[in-house]
């Protein structure tokens, strides 16, 4: 069945998952992490993880880039198994300070992924400018991570993910560390960036309005092992907006369904 | 700042004095004690004739290579070591069973191998410099944020990539206070190489200078000895403060 998440700019193309989930187990240390979960994303979907502290959505999200293997099941991109991380899925990390490197400047940062691309040297700094222009960076190409605050940062490592040219862009609490104000303006830039760009999007939150105010649709996991708990379709009209969007009554409506589920997830 | 530079220099400049009233006062007669001016002018006599030169070049040669050597096994191998875990384990015993064996403690068979001369030295020199380079190379690596070797993998950079890109670099300021202090090392050794049977250098011109019972010389020499390691040491920290005084920053807040 194809979500009915048709009314925005990320309209669905019907047809096969990009990433798909089939019964997966993961394990750690003898422990069970994550618990029979199948999952598929649709090309250009935007989905969003959430669910209380401890339920697996980051190791969720860490097997869709690769960095883990399932114990059993399989997870697929494109119709291929993941064995490995791959250059078309970019990860933003929660801890942006630790993502960066902090001997190189702003450019440089960028300029890593562009690298490890392959992309020749003469056209590196082209692509660096468009890119730090893009996630609102143009003027801070000298500066080095240490030297911007933590919104800059974030739109850094969001720049260097970019510079994957990514189908799949996986984001884990990217915006956990930061304040209200910047999170709202970076949740809107994100959102204009994904419908530029095209990729799917998985995003990983605890914040319930943000997988709302962001997602087509929210999957809520159960702690203890990790499962899925509640899917939720998300119609609201796009391009969305944080103050009208944050009124409508189905945004509060799922607001209240989401809130209930974890509340009864952590009883 | 320069006031205060000052006044670190009188305190040894008041002993100095005292210690050329007190020599001139008994009319020191000394196989092993000299009044500092006849330390000065042995120091500047030593220049004039070129001995002084001679020794130094012979010794910062053998104290260098050994520590390049030293340094780039120890390197190598504190970089393979923090890599590979499995390495690591398998090594562990050979290591910490060689690491104790103190460097002059191989003379006698680095002798019998390489005979008199720089060779022997410099062999000598770079196996103390191993140890601490490695030790602190591994400690290095294994301590880098494991976010950014996440960031690698999922970058897919190559072995060479990953290692010439996010290790070293990240590993970097560590590694150079290694080096650090592995360079005090490479001093040390290698003058007690000279001092104990090679006849090179600084070592073996103090040992000169004592058997013709010159404790001006021998002082003077001794005095060298202490400024070099002293300007190394201070060279190497203002290269390090001004190389990654931002890196380590970043690190230490971490």
């Amino acid at each position: 069945m194809i979500a009915a998440v048709n009314q925005g700019a990320n309209s669905l193309r019907p047809g096969r998952a990009q990433i798909a989930f089939s019964g997966v187990t993961l394990d750690l240390g003898g422990k069970a992490i994550l618990e029979n979960i199948s999952l598929d994303v649709k090309p250009g979907e935007f989905l969003c993880i959430i669910g209380a502290s401890g339920c697996g959505k980051t190791t969720a999200l860490r097997l869709a880039a690769g960095l883990y293997q399932p114990t059993s099941g399989t997870v697929a991109f494109d119709g291929k198994p993941m064995l490995a991380p791959r250059r078309d899925i970019a990860i933003v990390f929660q801890d942006y300070g630790k993502a960066l490197l902090p001997w190189r400047t702003a450019a440089g940062n960028v300029s890593l992924a562009l690298e490890a691309s392959g992309v020749a040297a003469s056209q590196r700094a082209v692509r660096i400018d468009e890119l730090l222009k893009k996630v609102g960076l143009p003027n801070h190409a000298e500066k080095y991570p240490a030297e911007m605050s933590g919104g800059m940062q974030q739109r850094l490592q969001i720049a260097r993910c970019l510079a994957q040219e990514p189908k799949a862009l996986l984001m884990d609490e990217p915006f956990g560390a930061l304040d209200a104000m910047t999170r709202q303006g970076l949740q809107d830039e994100v959102l204009s960036l994904v419908r530029a760009s095209d990729a799917t999007v998985v995003f990983v939150t605890h914040d319930l309005e943000e997988a709302i105010y962001l997602g087509d649709r929210v999957i809520g996991l159960l702690p203890h092992p990790g499962r899925i708990g509640i899917e939720l379709k998300i119609d609201l009209p796009r391009p969305r907006d944080q103050l009208t969007t944050r009124e409508n009554p189905e945004f509060l409506a799922l607001r209240r369904e989401l809130f209930d589920f974890i509340k009864a997830s952590e009883a | 700042m320069i006031p205060e530079r000052i006044k670190a220099l009188l305190l040894p400049i008041a002993i100095l004095a005292i210690l050329e009233i007190w020599a001139r006062a008994v009319h020191l007669q000394s196989d092993s004690l000299a009044p500092p001016s006849a330390i000065a002018a042995a120091l500047v006599e030593a220049f004039q004739d070129g001995s002084m030169l001679i020794a130094t070049r012979d010794t910062l040669i053998s104290a260098f290579a050994g520590l390049s050597i030293g340094g780039a096994v120890g390197l190598a191998c504190g970089i393979a070591l923090g890599i590979f875990p499995i390495f690591d384990r398998l090594m562990e015993v050979t290591i910490e069973a060689i690491r104790p064996i103190p460097s002059i403690a191989l003379l006698p068979i680095a002798l019998i191998a390489l005979g008199f001369g720089y060779r022997m030295e410099i062999t000598i020199v770079a196996f103390a410099c191993v140890w601490p380079i490695l030790i602190l190379t591994r400690a290095a690596v294994g301590g880098i944020e494991p976010r950014l070797i996440e960031v690698s993998r999922a970058l897919r950079l190559s072995p060479a990539d990953r290692v010439r890109k996010i290790i070293i670099p990240a590993a970097l300021p560590r590694i150079f206070l290694a080096f650090r202090l592995a360079a005090g090392i490479a001093l040390i050794v290698a003058v007690t190489v000279e001092i104990a049977i090679n006849p090179i250098g600084l070592g073996a011109a103090i040992m000169t200078a004592q058997q013709a019972l010159r404790p001006d010389l021998m002082l003077a020499y001794l005095f060298w000895i202490g400024l070099i390691g002293y300007l190394l040491n201070t060279g190497l920290m203002v290269a390090q403060r001004h190389l990654f005084g931002r890196a380590a920053l970043v690190g230490d807040s971490a």
